[in-house]
């Protein structure tokens, strides 16, 4: 039991990650059906900026708390920046282009963007400060779940309903559904629909950035290749759980992170892929629009 | 045109930071050996000189690993000749570009033979090697390679006109294998990283401890390199009961492994290979690091010849040598020693004494074994100590 716990709490954290950044890629992708292929790579600057803001901060003296808020902010007003930026040069101008035309944008941007920090910071690993304070009473549970892991989870719960409030609730919110539902009417009743993407953008990159700075303080390191394999991920997280879809990609993220973890566990860590992709195979075969996603009848 | 203005600030903005930070320290590549003419003097060599063959790669992309030794056979051949020699014979060095492919080695082993080398130096690349060996067996040649390292070369005994100076593939494994049993553990979780490098070395591993009785093999697992994290193989490590982890690959996924056991109070030793002996692995796992073991190549640095070998080269050629230098000029004075001592050019006299009588080179005082690897040569077990890696003795 304990060892199911261990593997489960593992996953849990996993799957935390790759829902946040899902998320970016589902919301993009539910409001100009474009995937973002540099979102991986929002997601690795966030954990850089994270990186030198942590740097400076630690060398004054701050204290650990303050220090994560201070570079979770800085992330993630970066990381928005990065995200608005990214989607003004690459795919603003491609708006009516055809659909493979953005796609390509985003795959150079990716590409971009790994060799732009590659060159400006290095192709090192680098040692990532411990963010997360020791939890006291969590003492007797550390075995199986740690401090920065309760920080991952937690994060990833306060993001994910914090998230649902605001498109439900909000005025920018209702904008959003709106234009995802249909955007050239979204556009004839006064919704500023370039505005809309742009906060799509600048909130995906946001979450993207918290993701990143979590996860690097958790493993202590981060390169500039960082966000490539989990790009990947949360994408397959996003298609599993229904591209396009919000709760989707939350519960498609954590189905993922515990596929992951449990194959690890009970059958080998050489097949950690290949059960994760398989699984992806499988929803596709029987349930294309996935898990949590809506049939879309085609218009005519 | 707010907006505008917005995304002019933001795009200059882009480019401006991350410029600044924590760029990290660049490593300068050493420029590689001048290259060497190619000497071809067709004519017999008449008697009264030994023929030293330098084979291996001297053009091509792998260049680099075979041009220090034939500037290795060079410098050891213009010493002894400037010493009277060997047997009062003068040493001729005469290369020989193999490019590291097999069906050139082949080729340049049967120009050498026709040059009538005595002993060559030589090939650099396994395959290449490989290649070329039944050749110079059937001629009777001794052939000593500074950086074959595929384990079957000697270990397969199917070459006993074989030798080298530098360990194979597998001594790093059996290193560590033995190490471990030296702290007492008996159950070990191998693990590596799925390619080439690392699953070799724990599949070495792997071969050694089951042919222990006293030493079981509780895990072996590949982990996937650059996932998110490792904690559930880090639980499964837990799981198995293991007292101690071989992994083998690199300091990346050494490091977060290290890191994630540690953080799971799992204090179990962890010893591993040559790709985490590197000062990074503790820089990025910090503290995590303390008492990790890993091999790496012996420090050969405090050895006077090692210090004679650069100077020659530094004085001749006015740069750093390049790859497997030590290991050439080594593999060059063992060759000729072994004719000195000899007293004759003839394969067994030759052979007999490669693995009898010692001699004094910059790997360190080395003879052969049975099989042809230089005893005493090889890795040695490190442990990082207040955030260094501190060679055990």
């Amino acid at each position: 039991m304990d060892y199911f716990l261990e593997l489960f709490f593992g996953g849990l954290t996993r799957g935390s990650i790759y829902a946040l950044v899902a998320l970016g890629y589902t919301m993009v992708y539910g409001i100009i059906e474009l995937i973002n292929f540099a979102h991986g790579e929002i997601y690795m600057i966030g954990a850089f900026t994270g990186l030198i803001v942590a740097g400076v901060l630690g060398s004054l003296g701050f204290p650990v708390l303050g220090i994560l808020f201070v570079a979770l902010a800085c992330a993630v007003v970066w990381s928005a920046a990065y995200g608005y930026t990214v989607e003004k040069i690459a795919y603003k101008p491609l708006r009516n282009a055809p659909r493979l035309s953005p796609l390509i944008s985003a795959i150079g941007m990716s590409i971009f963007l790994q060799n732009y920090v590659l060159l400006a910071q290095t192709s090192d690993f680098l040692p990532f400060r411990k963010l997360t304070p020791d939890l006291g009473f969590m003492q007797p549970f550390r075995s199986f779940l740690s401090s920065s892991e309760i920080f991952i989870i937690g994060a990833t719960a306060v993001v994910c309903v914090g998230l649902t409030l605001f498109i439900k609730y909000t005025r920018l919110g209702k904008a959003m559904r709106a234009t995802a539902q249909n955007r050239k009417m979204a556009m004839l009743v006064g919704v500023k629909v370039d505005r809309v993407i742009s906060a799509t953008f600048v909130i995906g990159s946001a979450l993207a950035a918290i993701g990143g700075v979590l996860i690097a303080s958790h493993i202590g390191q981060i390169n500039f290749y960082f966000g490539f394999i989990v790009g990947v991920k949360a994408f397959t997280a996003a298609v599993l759980g229904g591209i396009g879809s919000v709760p989707g990609a939350m519960l498609g993220g954590l189905v993922l992170g515990w596929t992951e973890a449990f194959a690890t566990g009970y059958v080998s860590s050489d097949y950690e892929d290949v059960f994760a992709f398989a699984l992806l195979v499988l929803i596709l075969i029987f349930r294309p629009e996935g898990i949590l996603g809506k049939d879309s009848t085609q218009k005519v | 045109m707010k907006a505008k203005w917005i995304l002019n600030v933001l795009a200059l903005v882009m480019v401006t930071m991350l410029a600044v930070g924590c760029g990290g320290e660049k490593k300068e590549e050493t420029a590689s050996a001048p290259a060497e003419e190619k000497a071809a003097p067709a004519a017999e060599a008449p008697k009264g000189e030994i023929v030293l063959g330098v084979a291996g790669a001297h053009s091509g992309d792998l260049a680099s690993y075979g041009l220090p030794s034939v500037n290795a056979a060079e410098l050891v051949a213009e010493k002894i000749n400037a010493e009277g020699g060997v047997l009062g014979m003068q040493v001729k060095v005469v290369p020989q570009d193999d490019e590291c492919k097999p069906e050139k080695a082949t080729n340049a082993a049967t120009k050498l033979l026709s040059e009538n080398v005595t002993v060559v130096l030589g090939h650099i690349c396994s395959g290449a090697t490989k290649a070329a060996l039944p050749i110079y067996k059937e001629s009777k040649i001794v052939c000593m390679s500074p950086s074959a390292t595929n384990p079957p070369l000697t270990q397969s005994g199917d070459y006993p006109n074989f030798f080298r100076t530098i360990a194979s593939d597998d001594a790093q494994a059996l290193l560590g294998v033995n190490f471990a049993k030296s702290l007492g553990l008996k159950n070990i979780a191998v693990i590596h990283d799925k390619g080439d490098y690392g699953k070799g070395f724990a599949t070495f591993a792997q071969e050694f401890i089951d042919a222990d009785p006293e030493i079981n093999v509780v895990l072996f697992e590949g982990v996937t390199p650059g996932a998110v994290d490792y904690s559930a193989v880090v639980q499964k490590i837990k799981n198995s009961g293991a007292d101690g982890v071989i992994f083998g690959g690199y300091h990346p996924e050494a490091s977060k492994i290290v890191s994630q056991m540690r953080k799971k109070d799992l204090t179990i030793p962890f010893i591993s290979d040559d790709g985490v002996k590197d000062d990074t692995f503790i820089k990025v796992a910090g503290d995590y690091a303390e008492g990790v073991y890993a091999s790496g190549p012996m420090d050969i640095s405090a050895n006077p010849l090692y210090q004679v070998a650069l100077d020659a080269h530094k004085a001749k050629y006015g740069t750093e040598p390049g790859a497997f230098y030590y290991e050439a000029y080594s593999a060059a004075l063992a060759l000729l020693n072994a004719i000195e001592k000899a007293g004759s050019t003839d394969y067994d006299a030759i052979v007999n004494a490669l693995h009898t009588e010692y001699v004094e080179t910059p790997v360190g005082k080395i003879k052969f074994d049975a099989k042809g690897d230089a005893e005493g040569v090889g890795f040695s077990m490190y442990q990082v100590q207040n955030g260094k890696y501190v060679e055990l003795k």
